[in-house]
């Protein structure tokens, strides 16, 4: 099995990867083939035809031939017909879930991929499989159409609002890969790019645990700065005073925030739990109003941390005690 | 110039070689032109078609709110201005253009009716407030989704409703030119497109009264 | 020497209102060409700042809003403004009345009308470019283009008019091909440029009217939200893709077919020998326009369509390659014992049986089923597409408007630097697109902004190709300008060809012919009569 990549393809990393490719070069030798003959002809005869200095004359009245004819019509045919049904074989193949399918549900919304797993725990931008294992995707949509595509799975499914599509696939190497979001869906569109991580099932069990983990442990603050990251919070709101698509976080509890229909609010926690589950309701000027609803994707707990970590990262005491 | 030959009628233009071949053209490009009138059609008849299919029961129960007399009085009177231009059309190939002018404003009077039953039938309805998408606000329709039905009802007719408008347009200008001489059984193209015209105009509405009014 | 004759259609009559007013097929067809390379001057120009922008992974000197904005313009732009109209709106006004030994098109006025929808429908798009922008990319794909905030409407409403133009110039075409060809002129003696532009105007006024109701839909559902393309009212946001591809695809053959057109006609006027196999070329064309009635399906293997379904789609996907196979064996048997001269419209045609070649052969791993699930939506997409529209299309456009250049102003272009610029497209081209088939198959998706680092020497020389490009382009822009003032006078007939437009002066007269032509000879009887060039001669 091909993990190292060619010139043409990506790393092939799960079980239909190998399928995939035998039939892309069969098609890109056969295309060679025809290329050389049509551009190889076309270059030979312009040389040996050429038109000389002064010459003009009749030429040849040729203008049909029968057999010829026949050939470089039933030959395209035939091949065309191979890769038809090569490919449909294929893409029957493709299309069968393992009844054993390990599922995990995944959400896509502008501009990032969550995925639920059926062990209570929910990751966002990063999927986390176990390796030789198939995996079934039961995918959704909250806003417009997003698309699923991971190029060393070769697997690519568009994920639509109004109902559930599926996709698997069962990764063979242990391993980081990248995911894409290939449907056009607005501003970020690039930026929702994630993570397949391929672990041993030992190691993907942890993880499961880890996910559906709820900060036992750990203070408050602490767990708000893990689901930061985890949660990709970072992706719109920085916390170093620069901004991005989002306000950034530091210094900004205890403060009047000015909105966009002029009047203004102070950031206290019930601002906060409102932005995170209802974020279209009050919108920070001189922002669009894009960010999306966590509304069950995160737990009370989880918000609570998030407003504790927002609080540590206000440095004017004196707003956080009033 | 060739065109200015003798015996080269005023209303030949240069391009063409005689009369038969403008007259010809000029059938051909309206006939391709009903052709891309009827995909334009098409493509809702085809969003109804697949609307129809999801939600047949609200199709069957939305339709009852449509009045059925209203319809057929419509598609009679439709069908008799689709005669009355028929007959103006052979009025005038026998050179009578007085019936022309008779006939043809017996086609706008008919056009007229039409579209007056069809503004009550209109007006009803937003009273009602069974209308498209958002604005539909009437409760006693079961089945999912009934805004979908006047959203095809309103499109439909009314995109229908404006090219009876356009017709009754065209109409009124052939009755001016007719009036003015124009026309005779030499030269009647004009009167002779704006009928295929009406008569497509007709034909679609035949398909969206059985479509619309008696489903079920 | 040659002279440019006292009067012809250029100024036959004088003044800007004559212009504005004519219903002369041939001036129709020169306004047609100065509107249409504007637009092509600023789709081109979108093209160079995109991929200036691309040349490295992260923010360049535009952000992300913006970035969208462009290519949505470059594509809706190049496309409704550029290629549909580009051939059969300049080219085929200009030489399909002559060819076919007519006066004029069937509707003039009608013609004149179409240009002005043009105009109307082109101000729609400029005003959405002023107002904010549309971001949706070309192709407005519901729920998307129905909930953003820019301005959608204005622009789709403009390619909702500027399918009004397409409609009524098809419809004219077919017309004047059924009823105005002159005595002689059977359907087997015209031209094969007449045959792909009578196949083209089929698609035009078969497949444009359901654009139109798609585009009117659209702009309904964003106006006064009546729910067909919303999930949340029942409605469905794929279908918004059927009904769109129903048209768009029959559309790419809207853009290709008369690029083939004018091919068959290249490369028999400049090898002087009769074109091989001329029923089959002139069947496939109409073989072309049938199929792409009926593959749209296969715009949407990952949209989640039934199995059944995208096997359908598929299979009748390969039917598309056959014909479009067959006529490319055809040209290159053409060449066989047969006069080549060098020419610049020559060299294109060249070209184009090397792009074209491409851009077909990677339709077909875009047709397997597997494969396409693995390309769709990267930049192999972005570069199959190129290759044929631009490798195809443009390419067949610049020879076929090089070979109609001495034509249209009696003056021949500087044929040095004709092939210099020729040259500089093609290794280019070649240069930005290629790359972009193997970035595409690693999984560089398109329509990215920003993107991830291990596809940066591939965007990067695709950037530094796009400059290769243009250089070409301006150079041409410069030769053809200056032709117009200082050209060499270039005759009847400087390529010695022996369609109809040959036989009349460079420009024409003002009625083309002074008496009907009788057609006698085929149109590619190079192996019976040797027509004179009149560039030779001097």
């Amino acid at each position: 099995m091909d993990t190292t990549g060619t010139f043409w393809m990506p790393p092939g990393n799960s079980t239909i990867a190998g399928d995939v490719d035998s039939l892309f070069y069969f098609i890109l030798y056969a295309s060679i083939i025809i290329f050389v003959l049509v551009v190889g002809l076309s270059a030979y005869f312009s040389m040996k035809y050429r038109r000389r200095d002064g010459e003009v004359g009749k030429t040849d009245g040729l203008d049909h031939n029968v057999k010829l004819e026949i050939i470089w019509t039933i030959i395209p045919t035939i091949l065309v017909m191979i890769v038809f049904v090569w490919g449909f074989k294929t893409y029957m193949y493709m299309n069968v879930v393992p009844k054993d399918a390990y599922e995990i549900k995944v959400n896509g919304q502008k501009w990032f991929w969550s995925f639920d797993y059926p062990e209570g725990g929910n990751s966002v931008n990063e999927l986390i499989v176990p390796v030789d294992r198939p995996v079934k995707l039961l995918m959704a949509s909250k806003d417009v159409i997003h698309s699923f595509f991971v190029p060393n799975f070769r697997i690519k499914m568009d994920v639509l609002p109004n109902r559930y599509s599926i996709t698997w696939f069962e990764a063979h190497t242990i391993g980081e890969y990248n995911l894409f979001c290939t449907e056009f869906c607005g501003k970020g569109h690039s930026e929702m790019i994630g993570k397949v991580k391929v672990v041993s099932q030992e190691e993907f069990e942890q993880y499961a645990e880890d996910l559906a983990f709820s900060g036992e442990g750990m203070t408050l603050e602490e767990f708000g700065a893990k689901l930061y990251i985890q949660k990709a919070c970072v992706t719109c709101h920085k916390i170093d005073g620069s901004n991005s698509t989002g306000p950034p976080w530091d210094n900004l509890y205890g403060k009047e925030e000015h909105l966009a229909d002029g009047s203004s609010v102070k950031v206290d926690e019930n601002y906060i739990r409102e932005s995170i589950l209802n974020p279209m309701a009050k919108i920070t000027q001189g922002y669009q109003p894009v960010m999306p609803t966590y509304q069950g994707i995160l737990k009370d707990k989880q918000i609570d941390a998030l407003i504790a970590y927002i609080k540590s990262l206000q440095e004017d005491e004196s707003l956080i005690n009033e | 110039m060739s065109h200015s030959q003798e015996g080269h009628p005023k209303f030949l233009q240069h391009h063409f070689s005689d009369v038969e071949q403008q007259r010809e053209s000029a059938k051909l490009g309206m006939w391709v032109f009903l052709v891309t009138e009827i995909l334009l059609f098409g493509g809702l008849f085809v969003f109804y078609a697949i609307y129809r299919a999801w939600y047949p029961d609200m199709f069957h129960n939305a339709h009852l709110a449509l009045d059925v007399a209203m319809g057929t009085t419509n598609t009679i009177v439709l069908i008799t201005s689709s005669v009355t231009i028929a007959l103006g059309i052979r009025s005038i190939q026998l050179d009578r253009q007085k019936d022309t002018i008779w006939y043809l404003f017996a086609t706008l009077l008919l056009a007229g009716t039409f579209m007056v039953i069809k503004y009550f039938e209109y007006m009803h309805k937003i009273h009602l407030g069974q209308l498209p998408g958002e604005w539909y606000h009437f409760d006693g329709i079961e089945g999912n989704n009934p805004h979908v039905f006047f959203s095809a009802y309103f499109l439909m007719t009314g995109l229908h409703g404006i090219h009876v408008l356009i017709g009754m347009g065209l109409i009124t200008w052939l009755i001016f030119r007719t009036k003015a001489g124009h026309f005779s059984s030499k030269y009647y193209t004009h009167i002779e497109m704006t009928g295929l015209y009406w008569h497509l105009v007709d034909l679609i509405w035949i398909f969206l009264f059985p479509l619309f009014y008696l489903i079920g | 020497m040659n002279k440019i004759p006292e009067t012809h259609y250029l100024n036959a009559k004088k003044g800007i209102w004559s212009w504005l007013t004519t219903v002369d097929h041939k001036r129709i067809g020169i306004l047609y060409l100065f509107s249409v390379m504007f637009f092509f001057f600023v789709g081109g120009m979108f093209a160079l700042m995109l991929r200036l922008e691309l040349l490295t992974p992260t923010e360049m000197y535009i952000d992300s809003d913006t970035y969208n904005q462009m290519f949505t313009l470059h594509g809706a732009i190049m496309i409704f403004l550029f290629i549909i109209p580009a051939i059969p709106a300049i080219l085929g006004n200009f030489v399909l009345p002559i060819m076919i030994g007519a006066k004029d098109v069937a509707f003039p006025r009608l013609n004149l009308l179409s240009w002005y929808i043009y105009i109307v429908g082109a101000l729609f798009a400029v005003f959405s470019l002023v107002s904010g922008g549309a971001d949706t990319g070309w192709t407005f794909y519901t729920p998307y283009s129905t909930t953003t905030s820019t301005a959608v409407i204005s622009i789709v409403l403009g390619a909702f008019i500027l399918g009004f133009s397409s409609i009524f110039t098809g419809l004219n075409f077919i017309v004047t091909v059924h009823k105005l060809r002159s005595p002689g002129m059977t359907w087997f003696k015209m031209p094969l440029f007449v045959w792909g532009m009578y196949a083209t105007a089929l698609i035009q006024v078969l497949a444009t009217p359901v654009l139109g109701i798609t585009l009117v839909l659209l702009i309904i559902e964003r106006l006064i939200g009546i729910g067909i393309f919303d999930p949340a009212m029942g409605g469905d946001p794929v279908l918004f893709q059927h009904f769109f591809w129903f048209y768009s695809h029959p559309a790419v053959y809207i853009m290709i077919l008369p690029g083939m057109a004018i091919i068959s006609e290249l490369i028999t006027a400049h090898s002087h020998k009769k074109i091989f196999g001329y029923k089959a070329v002139a069947y496939s064309s109409l073989g072309i326009a049938f199929a792409s009635f009926i593959v749209w399906g296969h715009h949407m293997f990952t949209s989640g369509q039934s199995e059944l379904a995208a096997m359908i789609f598929s299979f009748l996907t390969f039917f598309v390659a056959i014909p479009s196979g067959v006529k490319v064996f055809n040209w290159v048997a053409t060449l066989y014992k047969s006069s080549i001269s060098f020419s610049t419209p020559m060299l294109y045609t060249l070209s184009f049986l090397f792009l074209f070649s491409i851009g077909g052969l990677t339709g077909i791993f875009l047709g397997a089923l597997p494969v396409d699930i693995h390309l769709h939506d990267t930049y192999f997409i972005v570069a199959h597409f190129h290759y044929v529209m631009v490798g195809g299309t443009v390419i067949a456009f610049l020879g076929g408007l090089h070979h109609w250049w001495p034509k249209m102003w009696g003056r021949m272009y500087n044929e040095t630097l004709g092939k210099i610029s020729c040259l500089l497209i093609f290794v280019g081209f070649n240069m930005t697109f290629f790359t972009q088939f193997i970035m595409g198959s690693q999984g560089m998706p398109r329509r990215y902004h920003l993107y991830v680092d291990a596809y940066r020497p591939f965007h990067a020389f695709s950037t530094y190709g796009s400059w290769v490009m243009a250089a070409g382009f301006f150079l041409m822009a410069y030769y053809l300008i200056h032709s117009l003032f200082k050209g060499k006078p270039a005759g009847n007939n400087p390529w010695g060809a022996l369609t109809h437009e040959w036989s009349i002066t460079s420009p024409p007269p003002e009625h083309n012919f002074e008496e009907i032509p009788i057609t006698e000879h085929g149109p590619y009887d190079y192996d019976k009569i040797v027509a004179k060039s009149t560039l030779v001669e001097n």
